[in-house]
C-alpha cells in the first residue's frame, strides 16, 4: 500500500494524470521525447482505457543513458519503476544485474505470451543462449542505405543503378566525386553500422563466445579480414573525399536531409525524419555487402531499446506488467508503431498486418529493413552483440576509426588497437560481475 | 553567558566555546555534507569494482589506479587536460581583463555595456556547447561557411587542433562574463588619484597599466586564476560532451570528461571513482602551488 501511495505522490509531483487508488499502478520509464514520446503516451493511454485493473504511468527520464542511470539510481534507493527502457548497449549491464531485474520469460510465464511470435533477429538480441527471453523488444531498427535520387540524377547516374555490393557503391562514389558532388556518402553510428552490423551481415564474429552471448570471457574479433577490408576501403574513400565523416552519432542525418549528401548509411528509423524534411526523391536500399567476403548477405542486427522488468515490487504488480507488455506486443499496436516511426515491426504478425493494410505499397522501401533482417535465420555471429562496458568499447572504436578517416592509421593497426583496448575493458567488466 | 575572562590576546574574540562553535557550524556542516562526505565516498569506491546496481562490490585495493595509470591513453589525457586548462584560463581571463579595462574607461553607456557582457554567464554550459557547435558545424555552420569563403576548410570532427580550439572557445566564452565582473570591480576600486598622479608624471596608458593597475589588480587576478583553473578542470564536461564527445580520437578527452563518460554513461563506477580521486589530488596540489608560489607576488 505504501508503494501505491508513494507512487501516487510521485505521479502527483510529476504532474501527470491522477491514478485511481483501486487500480494497481505500473511505473514505466522511457527515453522518448517529441513525436516518439507522444506515440508512447498514446500507447499507454489506450492500454489504460482498455481495462480497469491496472494503470500505467509513463515518465520520460531523459535520453537513453540518462534513463538507464535514473533506473539504476532509483533501484539503489528502492524507488525503481516496474518497467525500464534500456538501449541495446546496456543489455549486458542489465543481464548481469541478477536480483535487480526479473527476466521477461518469468514475468510472462503462465500467460498466452509466445516468444516465437517475435522476429528472430529481434528476439535473439534479448534472449539467452538457452532461448529464454530476458527483456521485451520495444523499438528496434537496423541500418540501411539511404539514397538521394535527385543527387544521383544530377550527377548523370541512373538513380536505379544497382548498389547491392560495396564495389558497386565504390563506382557510384567515383562518378559522384567526378561530377563535383561535395558529399558523395556519409554515415551515422559508425561502429554500429560499419563494424557490428558489417560483421553480422558477413557472418563473421565481432567477438568470441558468440559475440559475448555465451560468456563474459569474450574477446573482440573485430580485426578480421572482412572488417579490415571494409574499414581500409572506407579510409581510402575518406582520403579521396568520397566518404565524408561528420561525427560519432547521427550528425550526418542533417547533411543527408538537407540534400547535400548522395548516399547515407543510417538506421531504418531515420525514415520519419527523412520523410518529413527531405525535399528530394529518396530511396531505401538494403545495406551493401562485400561479395566474396565472409558469408554475405546473412542478416543485419538491431539497435534500439528493450523493456526490462525491475524486481522489488508486490507480486500482484507483475500481473499488471505482464498485461502491459502483452498489450504492447500485440499486432495492432506494433503495426501502428512500425508505420508511424520506421522502427521494425517486432513480431511477424505486425509485419503481416502492415502488409495487409497496404502500407508497404504506399510507402515503397519501408519493408527493405524487414526483409534484410529476416532474410536468413540468425547465426551465432548475427544474433546480436552482448558485451559489458559496450559504451566505452564503442568510444574506443570511434577513436580508432577517426584515426583511419584522418589518415593517421592503417585500418589493420587501428582495429588491432581497438581489439586490444576493448579487451581490457571486457576483462574489467568480467571482474565486476564475478 | 558569563565566561571567565581568560587570558586573551588583542584580537576580537568571542567568549566561551559554544557561541563561536555555533557560528561556524553552518559552514562546517555544509563542508562536511557537500564536500567531505562525497569525497570520502569517492575514495572508498575507488578501491572497489562495484556492480552498478549496488548488488555486489569487489574489493580490488589499488587495482583501479593500476588499471588507469597503466593505460597510455589515460596518461595522455593528463597532457590534454593541461593544455585545455591553460588555454581556457588564459583566454577567459585575458579577454575579460581587456573588456574590463575598456569598460572602465567608458563614460557613457557603461551600464548597458556591462549588462550585455554579463549575459553569457546565464547560459548553461551544455547550451553554450550547442550554440558553438551550430556555428562551427562542419557542413552547415555559419562560421564554417565564412571560413570556407576565405579558403579555410574547417573540420573539427577530424582535426585535433580545431577541435581543441573549439571546446576552449566554448568553455572560455561563458566564463568571460564572470571574470569581467570581478576585473571591473577590481579596476574601479583602484584609487583614481594614484593613476592621475602617474599620468601627471608622464606615464602613458600602457606604463600605468603595467606598473600600477596590474599590480593593484593582483588579488583579483589571483582569485580568478584559482577559480578558473578549478572551472576548467571540473565543470567543462557538458561542453565537451555536446561538441566533441572527447574526439577526434582522444584530442579533447580531458580528465573530467572521462570521469563523466565512464561513470555516468558507461556504468564503470570503480574506474570513475578512482579518476575523481586522481582529479581531486591534482587540483589540491595545483591550489597549494598557487597559494604558496603565486600568492607571494600578490599585493593586497
Amino acid at each position: 500500500m505504501t508503494k501505491i501511495i508513494s507512487a501516487a505522490v510521485l505521479t502527483a509531483v510529476a504532474g501527470t494524470a491522477t491514478p485511481s487508488f483501486a487500480e494497481t499502478e505500473v511505473q514505466f520509464w522511457h527515453a522518448f521525447t517529441g513525436r516518439l514520446g507522444e506515440l508512447v503516451d498514446e500507447q499507454v493511454a489506450s492500454f489504460n482505457d482498455s481495462q480497469d485493473a491496472y494503470t500505467v504511468t509513463a515518465t520520460h527520464k531523459g535520453n537513453y543513458s540518462e534513463t538507464l542511470n535514473a533506473g539504476i539510481a532509483a533501484f539503489r534507493a528502492g524507488e525503481q519503476p516496474h518497467v525500464l527502457m534500456v538501449f541495446e548497449v546496456g543489455t549486458a549491464t542489465m543481464m548481469a544485474a541478477e536480483g535487480a531485474v526479473r527476466p521477461v520469460h518469468e514475468v510472462m510465464a503462465g500467460g498466452e505470451f509466445d516468444p516465437e511470435a517475435f522476429i528472430g533477429a529481434v528476439k535473439g538480441y534479448y534472449t539467452t543462449t538457452e532461448g529464454e527471453m530476458l527483456s521485451m523488444p520495444f523499438n528496434s531498427s537496423t541500418p540501411v542505405l539511404w539514397v538521394n535520387r535527385d543527387k544521383l540524377e544530377g550527377a548523370g547516374i541512373d538513380p536505379d543503378t544497382e548498389m547491392t555490393t560495396w564495389d558497386q557503391v565504390g563506382e557510384v562514389l567515383t562518378q559522384l566525386k567526378d561530377a563535383g558532388v561535395d558529399c558523395p556518402m556519409t554515415t551515422a553510428w559508425q561502429s554500429w553500422i560499419h563494424l557490428e552490423n558489417l560483421s553480422a551481415y558477413h557472418n563473421v564474429p565481432f567477438a568470441s563466445q558468440e559475440n559475448g552471448f555465451a560468456g563474459a570471457d569474450a574477446t573482440l574479433e573485430l580485426n578480421g579480414p572482412a572488417q579490415v577490408k571494409h574499414i581500409s576501403t572506407l579510409g581510402e574513400w575518406a582520403q579521396d573525399g568520397k566518404f565524408i565523416y561528420t561525427g560519432r552519432r547521427n550528425e550526418g542525418g542533417a547533411n543527408f536531409r538537407g540534400g547535400e549528401c548522395a548516399l547515407f548509411t543510417e538506421s531504418s528509423a531515420g525514415y520519419a525524419g527523412i520523410k518529413a524534411e527531405a525535399d528530394f526523391a529518396f530511396d531505401v536500399r538494403p545495406l551493401p555487402y562485400w561479395e566474396g567476403a565472409g558469408d554475405a548477405p546473412q542478416n543485419t542486427i538491431i539497435g534500439g531499446a528493450s523493456l526490462w522488468v525491475m524486481e522489488g515490487h508486490d507480486e500482484a504488480d507483475y500481473d499488471g506488467v505482464a498485461a502491459f507488455l502483452n498489450f504492447l506486443s500485440s499486432p495492432e499496436i506494433q503495426a501502428k508503431w512500425h508505420q508511424d516511426t520506421g522502427y521494425l515491426p517486432i513480431t511477424s504478425a505486425a509485419a503481416e498486418l502492415t502488409r495487409e493494410q497496404g502500407f508497404y505499397e504506399e510507402n515503397p522501401g519501408t519493408d527493405v529493413a524487414v526483409a534484410q533482417m529476416t532474410a536468413n535465420e540468425p547465426t551465432a555471429n548475427s544474433k546480436g552483440i552482448r558485451l559489458g562496458y559496450f559504451d566505452q568499447i564503442r568510444t574506443v572504436i570511434d577513436e580508432e576509426l577517426e584515426a583511419v578517416w584522418a589518415g593517421d592509421k592503417e585500418a589493420q593497426a587501428a582495429l588491432d588497437s581497438a581489439k586490444e583496448r576493448g579487451d581490457q575493458l571486457l576483462r574489467r567488466f568480467e571482474q565486476s560481475t564475478r | 553567558m558569563t565566561g571567565t575572562p581568560a587570558a586573551m590576546d588583542k584580537r576580537v574574540t568571542f567568549k566561551g566555546l559554544w557561541l563561536p562553535l555555533l557560528l561556524v557550524l553552518p559552514q562546517i556542516v555544509i563542508t562536511a555534507v557537500f564536500f567531505f562526505y562525497p569525497a570520502g565516498q569517492a575514495i572508498w569506491q575507488s578501491l572497489y569494482i562495484p556492480d552498478p546496481f549496488g548488488l555486489s562490490m569487489k574489493f580490488v585495493g589499488l587495482g583501479n589506479f593500476e588499471y588507469l595509470l597503466g593505460d597510455p591513453y589515460y596518461r595522455a589525457s593528463f597532457l590534454t587536460t593541461a593544455v585545455f586548462s591553460v588555454l581556457v584560463t588564459v583566454v577567459s581571463m585575458g579577454v575579460a581583463l581587456w573588456l574590463a579595462v575598456l569598460a572602465d574607461r567608458l563614460i557613457k553607456g557603461s551600464g548597458t555595456y556591462r549588462t550585455l557582457l554579463i549575459w553569457p554567464y546565464a547560459v548553461a554550459p551544455a547550451v553554450a556547447g550547442v550554440l558553438w557547435l551550430f556555428m562551427f558545424n562542419t557542413r552547415v555552420g555559419v562560421v564554417t561557411w565564412y571560413l570556407g569563403v576565405l579558403g579555410y576548410d574547417w573540420n573539427h570532427v577530424l582535426n585535433d587542433n580545431e577541435a581543441m580550439g573549439l571546446v576552449v572557445i566554448a568553455s572560455a566564452w561563458g566564463r568571460i562574463s564572470y571574470n569581467f565582473l570581478f576585473f571591473l570591480a577590481g579596476l574601479q576600486s583602484i584609487p583614481r588619484s594614484v593613476i592621475e598622479a602617474a599620468a601627471i608624471d608622464g606615464a602613458r596608458f600602457w606604463t600605468r597599466f603595467r606598473t600600477i593597475v596590474f599590480p593593484l589588480l593582483s588579488p583579483t587576478t589571483f582569485f580568478l586564476l584559482v577559480v578558473n583553473v578549478v572551472y576548467a578542470f571540473f565543470e567543462t564536461f557538458g561542453v565537451i560532451h555536446t561538441i566533441t564527445s572527447g574526439g577526434p580520437q582522444q584530442a579533447t578527452t580531458i580528465l573530467v570528461y572521462k570521469v563523466y563518460a565512464d561513470g555516468f554513461v558507461g556504468q564503470d563506477l570503480g574506474s570513475s571513482a578512482a579518476q575523481s580521486v586522481i582529479l581531486l589530488a591534482i587540483v589540491s596540489v595545483l591550489t597549494i602551488i598557487q597559494f604558496r608560489f603565486v600568492e607571494r607576488r600578490v599585493h593586497y
